[in-house]
């Protein structure tokens, strides 16, 4: 699939990224912790700001593309 | 204060049912409720002979529409009756959501000035009804027959025969044309076996209209509705709050899917309710009390040869929102010119298409916005109810999560955008009062009185002109909209009126097609595509 969404490497450093995410959920239950994605997709997504976009992601994610 | 006391609308034999064969009528009415009224109005007012039958002997009882929004105030206005509601209506603008006690989100509905009518009014249906019907006594072309029942209907190509119980039995008539007013439960929709496709929502919500001395919360500024999430007075679910005439009160509670609507309407459960969210002190007394769910449905036309149904018997919607009341009564301001016209021979029957082409899409764009908000207010799964409380947590401090709220997206005008009858635009315009839009209003000063825009632009075809070239040659008047006519700049604001510029208004006020020079041709060529006639 082509389009908006970028799915080559965005970061510099992704292991300083992928860090910081499971960083982030250290010492929270499920709920805690679930509850954290969620605001933090929100947060992303609101970032983002391009439904198209969104759109291709939620599809990747989904793994029906 | 006064209460309202229903009125009771006795049953009178009428000569059609001593008629040796049924009576022939050019317009039927069924329902007289907000919608049927309307109708019957608007198509009073353009000469069209009614007769409108309903099942009941009084006015809406019980909890029904209370806001009423502001086209269709101005809707009402066209009609000359809207004063009345205005006097007796509550006028408010803004909506506070509180989330846990604590408020995350206020919207103003009309931050600007230079309007007659407010965003909203909330009036009990029954007075509604009750100035509507004031108003529709004083025309002669009206007949109203209380207490006559539709019981069958026998559509064909050039008319409608209708039979109709009575106290006395039943008898027919002969319909050129019928508007199905009859609500969400439509006999006539029931009897043509037509098909009400939608989703049926499983969440129950408690309404309780209170009679209150003293308003609640020591607010006596502006009226407003407060929406909460997860109260304290009421964890986990939501509740809601409108102020209405009289002194009453509408509380809404969200019950959930597993309510028992019979032990919930006891006084025993319904009381501490009230009392948690009101406070002990308080006293009240019932209006009304009732469990109901809901659903998001429609029919899939509206438009059934000569049987056009209007309001609830073509869409249902949830309450949240104020779109069921308000969309009917659009209906019935697109319906009435059309069918009018079509009755007079002044447009081909195929006019009436347009209504469905027009309505079918406002309806659709209502279920959408009520859906949405249903699901916000109940989320439908643990994930959804996760990323309700995600927003509803960033909301306190984040303002695009506030945004993402949605305690009801409440009911403006339709812009009727893709309707055949809209000529595009050809010159350059910004969106804002494209063809299908209803004519914002605007304050103007006409033989040195002033008044209102849309009051200049009632009853057909209307022109609105920022130039100066002669228009007495066109088939339509004309308003000249220069700096005496626009006191205050804001008609020219609106209408982005640069020199030249002239707007084409149909008789439900919604623009047909804009340009910016006076051009004659293609104001005539727009003229027969709004009325069908290309």
């Amino acid at each position: 699939m082509t389009g908006k969404l970028n799915t080559e490497t965005a970061f510099a450093n992704p292991d300083d990224f992928y860090d910081a995410l499971i960083e982030a959920h250290r010492g929270l239950s499920e709920e805690q912790s679930a509850q954290l994605n969620a605001k933090l997709i929100l947060l992303l997504a609101n970032h983002i700001g391009d439904l198209e976009i969104i759109r291709e992601a939620l599809t990747l994610a989904r793994g029906n593309a | 204060m006064p209460r309202f006391a229903h009125p009771v609308f006795e049953y009178r034999r009428s000569a059609d049912q001593d008629s040796p064969r049924p009576a022939p009528h050019k317009v039927v009415v069924v329902g007289a409720g907000l919608v049927g009224l309307t109708a019957a109005l608007d198509l009073a007012q353009r000469g069209i002979p009614v007769l409108l039958l309903d099942d009941d002997k009084t006015v809406s009882v019980g909890s029904r529409s209370i806001c009423q929004a502001k086209r269709t105030l101005e809707i009402w206005d066209r009609l000359g009756c809207a004063a009345p509601m205005m006097e007796k209506g509550i006028t408010w603008q803004v909506g506070r959501i509180f989330c846990r006690g604590k408020e995350v989100y206020n919207f103003d509905l009309l931050p600007e000035g230079g309007h007659r009518f407010p965003a909203f009014i909330n009036l009990q249906q029954y007075y509604v009804e009750q100035f509507l019907l004031e108003r529709l006594r004083e025309q002669p072309a009206v007949e109203i027959r209380w207490d006559n029942r539709v019981s069958g209907i026998a559509p064909r190509e050039d008319g409608v025969r209708l039979t109709i119980e009575t106290p006395d039995g039943a008898y027919d008539i002969e319909a050129d044309w019928v508007i199905a007013a009859d609500g969400a439960r439509s006999a006539i929709r029931r009897l043509m076996g037509l098909r009400f496709k939608g989703r049926a929502f499983q969440d129950r919500f408690l309404i309780v209209d209170l009679h209150l001395p003293e308003p609640p919360f020591g607010r006596r500024g502006p009226t407003e509705r407060w929406f909460w999430f997860e109260p304290t007075f009421h964890p986990g679910d939501s509740a809601l709050l409108h102020r209405q005439a009289d002194d009453v009160w509408r509380l809404d509670f969200q019950l959930g899917p597993d309510a028992d609507p019979d032990e919930e309407c006891k006084p025993e459960r319904v009381i501490p309710r009230v009392k948690a969210a009101l406070g002990d002190a308080f006293k009240f007394e019932f209006e009304w009390l009732s469990v109901y769910k809901f659903q998001c449905r429609r029919l899939e036309k509206f438009r059934h040869g000569r049987v056009l149904f209007a309001g609830d018997s073509a869409h249902q919607v949830s309450p949240f929102g104020a779109r069921g009341g308000n969309s009917g009564v659009q209906d019935a301001d697109n319906l009435a010119w059309k069918l009018a016209m079509v009755v007079k021979g002044d447009a081909p029957e195929r006019l009436l298409d347009s209504y469905d082409a027009e309505r079918g899409p406002a309806a659709d764009e209502n279920i959408l916005n009520s859906s949405r908000s249903t699901d916000f207010m109940s989320p439908k799964s643990k994930v959804a109810r996760r990323f309700r409380d995600a927003v509803l947590a960033l909301a306190e401090s984040h303002t695009f999560a506030r945004r993402l709220i949605n305690s009801g997206r409440l009911s403006t005008a339709t812009v009727l955008d893709f309707s055949p009858l809209n000529t595009p635009d050809r010159d350059p315009f910004p969106p804002a009062m494209r063809p299908g839009s209803a004519a914002a209003d605007a304050p103007i000063r006409q033989a040195g009185r002033d008044g209102w825009l849309l009051d200049a632009l009632r009853g057909g075809f209307h022109g609105l002109y920022f130039g100066d070239d002669d228009t007495r040659h066109l088939p339509i008047p004309v308003l000249r909209c220069d700096p005496q006519l626009d006191r205050d700049g804001l008609a020219t604001k609106r209408y982005d009126g640069r020199p030249g510029t002239f707007y084409l208004f149909r008789p439900d006020q919604h623009v047909a097609a804009r340009w910016r020079s006076l051009d004659p041709a293609a104001i005539d060529a727009a003229l027969r595509r709004a009325t069908g006639k290309a």
